[in-house]
């Protein structure tokens, strides 16, 4: 049983603010930590593991510092961390992305074939929600999005049956493995692990591969590899409080008056 | 983990990693446990970090460390309740590189200081709460952290875990710290463009202002304020004895946010936005409150010792100098494979030796004097602000008239003996 969980550093929301005259986001200083919603894939991928047993191999791709985000992961239970870090592949959009993912995976899969790769259903950074699905479509594995339960895998058969966050209610779903799922935020609650595991991550030396380490088309990564361009970053001018009237509940009459009063002041503007 | 460390050192502040890197680097197999996220997250100082002391174990630091801005000008102000009298001292000599201070934020300055650590060879381990020592036969053997698996083991151990030290007091060390040996301080980083503060401190690029205030902002109590300029930021603050805050009923961010309205600090910080707020216990005893600074297998240093000079607000040199030398003390006891108190009293015999112990001496009435004789906060600030108010408006009075009314009014704040007694309790007080 081999588990992938793919990961990726982002600055800290929390501290990252908007330069007002460029519109792009300050991030200088700004710590980086794991995006939130990967850490319930991390979780979620141990669980598979204390249940079954298996192997779980954490992968991302970014710049160089992007290890101390593997690292972390391995801190926290994780057995192997691989950063796809390549000047190739970087400025790469969502689609670029997914494609060099799939290519290290791949890469994975053929040292140790992949039973179950898991997602956060999103970053914080991008809000797209688009690497997890065309992960999924590269590698033709069955793809499962924002799913807020696992209820049962049968490695046997290599099925696996959850249930997924629909748009009107819940859906049931059994599929075949591989599969790629994206898990919701909140389905499980983040171990503390035990100190060994920090011990091993200190030492860990996080495998680092480029273009030449993995089997991947140069022309589909990275900037080259991106149809999508920003043409404009801008935030969006926050929408007016509306106005509270209270109500006088001994004098309902009043306070109509003082609704129709706002109200013709505002038509005759 | 049945692991075997060398030393074991608690708490990735300036004392913690000075041992540890000394440590490493003569060979012994070291692991640093930090509580916070990464070193830094959890530190806190006003912020200005001295040269020297750092310079011994990282020579030309400055070179690579996140750093602010070197100060150039040290200035104290007497605040009243509506005026101030400043001394200031700035020079071309404290523009001139080796730079004696520089102010730094804690959170960047001790994650890159770690990173020293780790790369020569120490293992750091975060997001760990040591909870209790392993003590067998009355000798340290390790520690008990909070985890899974979380016992280690080592020959010794370096408690830097800081100001509220656990260990050291579990271990029967010192009892808790009296509520008036101790300053609660609160501060905040207000952010600035650059050129804002450039302006109002008249600075120029890099260099920056200390100012150490004390009179009217403490409200009576025994405190001191402060405001350091960073790159386009301020750390402002301000930290009272506890004793004194639970008497006075004041709440610390109340204090702050007197402080900051102060008519002469208020202009200073127009227009910044408040980044980051802070608090945090400071070890105000002094030397005659050091408590022991070993027991078998284990040794305290920084904070967890006390080591703070309250006089010249000096902590994180000292914390490095005790780290340093906690470690040089490990690595001679590790020679002789002789972990018994007797033979890391080396420890107290190096500090003693150092800058540590002498300047700490050299204030030992500090404490007592000011804690008794609050009108050096309260009534001196008020005195001089007056008299300077008195001798510079011209309003056809004689100079002579005014000396005289100026030391009369001395006289009806302080009294004749009053005065005499104050003036020998402040020698006294700075030894």
């Amino acid at each position: 049983m081999h588990i992938v969980v793919c990961i990726k550093q982002v600055p800290d929301s929390t501290q990252v603010k908007i330069d007002p005259v460029t519109n792009t986001l300050m991030r200088q200083g700004v710590p980086s930590i794991i995006n939130p919603y990967d850490i319930f894939a991390i979780e979620e991928a141990l669980r598979i593991k204390d249940k079954f047993g298996a192997k779980i191999t954490a992968i991302s791709m970014g710049p160089p510092q992007a290890k101390d985000a593997l690292k972390k992961a391995v801190s926290l239970g994780i057995d192997e961390a691989v950063l796809l870090s390549d000047r190739a592949f970087a400025g790469a959009d969502t689609l670029a992305t997914s494609y060099c993912l799939a290519c290290g995976i791949k890469a994975l899969n053929k040292e140790n074939p992949v039973d179950l790769v898991i997602c956060g259903k999103q970053t914080v950074d991008g809000d797209t929600a688009q690497v997890g699905p065309g992960i999924a479509v590269r590698l033709g594995f069955s793809q499962l999005t924002y799913i807020e339960k696992i209820e049962k895998i049968d490695f046997e058969r290599k099925e696996i049956f959850v249930y997924r966050h629909a748009e009107k209610g819940k859906q049931y779903l059994k599929s075949r493995l591989p599969a790629v799922i994206t898990v919701l935020d909140g389905i499980n609650e983040l171990r503390y692990a035990p100190l060994p595991e920090l011990f091993r991550a200190a030492r860990y030396q996080v495998k680092a591969w480029d273009k030449k380490l993995i089997e991947i088309d140069e022309n589909l990564c990275g900037m080259k590899g991106s149809p999508t361009a920003v043409k404009r970053v801008f935030a969006p001018t926050p929408r007016q409080r509306g106005e509270m009237v209270s109500f006088n509940e001994r004098n309902p009459e009043e306070t109509a008056r003082a609704l129709t009063e706002k109200l013709l002041i505002n038509k005759n503007g | 983990m049945k692991d075997k460390f060398d030393c074991i050192v608690v708490g990735a502040g300036p004392a913690g990693i000075s041992a540890a890197l000394t440590l490493v680097r003569a060979g012994l197999k070291t692991v640093v446990i930090e509580r916070g996220e990464y070193p830094g997250t959890k530190n806190v100082m006003g912020g200005i970090l001295y040269t020297r002391p750092l310079e011994e174990l990282i020579p030309e630091f400055w070179k690579e460390a996140p750093l602010e801005r070197h100060i150039i000008e040290q200035r104290v102000m007497l605040v009243s309740k509506d005026a101030s009298t400043s001394f200031s001292y700035k020079s071309k000599q404290l523009d001139e590189p080796p730079y004696n201070s520089y102010s730094i934020m804690r959170a960047t300055f001790d994650r890159w200081f770690a990173s020293k650590a780790e790369s020569a060879g120490a293992i750091i381990i975060n997001e760990t709460l040591v909870e209790s020592l392993i003590v067998e036969n009355d000798k340290v053997i390790g520690v008990r952290t909070g985890r899974a698996d979380g016992e280690l083991y080592a020959d010794l151990v370096i408690d830097a875990e800081g100001v509220n030290s656990i260990l050291a007091r579990d271990l029967g060390l010192h009892p808790e710290i009296p509520e008036h040996n101790v300053a609660l301080a609160v501060k905040e980083i207000l952010a600035l463009p650059r050129e804002v503060i450039e302006a109002r401190f008249n600075l120029k690029a890099e260099q920056g202002t200390a100012i150490e205030l004390v009179g009217d902002i403490s409200a009576g109590m025994m405190g001191i304020g402060f405001i350091y300029t960073n790159k386009e930021s301020l750390s402002l603050g301000i930290g009272c004895l506890i004793s004194d805050l639970r008497k006075s009923g004041m709440q610390p961010y109340d204090l702050l946010d007197r402080f900051k309205e102060h008519p002469m600090i208020q202009p200073l910080i127009e227009g910044a936005q408040t980044k980051e707020y802070s608090a945090h216990l400071i070890p105000e005893g002094g030397y005659r409150a050091i408590p022991p600074l070993c027991a078998d297998g284990f040794l305290v240093a920084g904070d967890a010792a006390g080591l703070v000079n309250s006089v010249h607000r000096e902590g994180s040199n000292l914390a490095i100098t005790s780290g340093r030398l906690a470690a040089q003390t490990v690595i001679e006891a590790k020679k002789k494979n002789d972990f018994t108190c007797r033979a890391l009293s080396l420890y107290k015999k190096l500090l003693d030796q150092s800058f540590v112990m002498k300047d700490l001496k050299k204030y030992r009435n500090f404490p007592a004097i000011m804690e008794k004789n609050k009108h050096f906060f309260t009534t001196y600030p008020s005195l001089l602000s007056d008299s300077a108010y008195e001798m510079i408006k011209v309003d056809g009075v004689p100079k002579k008239t005014k000396q005289w009314k100026i030391i009369k009014n001395f006289i009806k704040g302080r009294s004749l003996w009053g005065l005499v007694k104050d003036g020998f309790n402040l020698l006294r007080a700075i030894g």
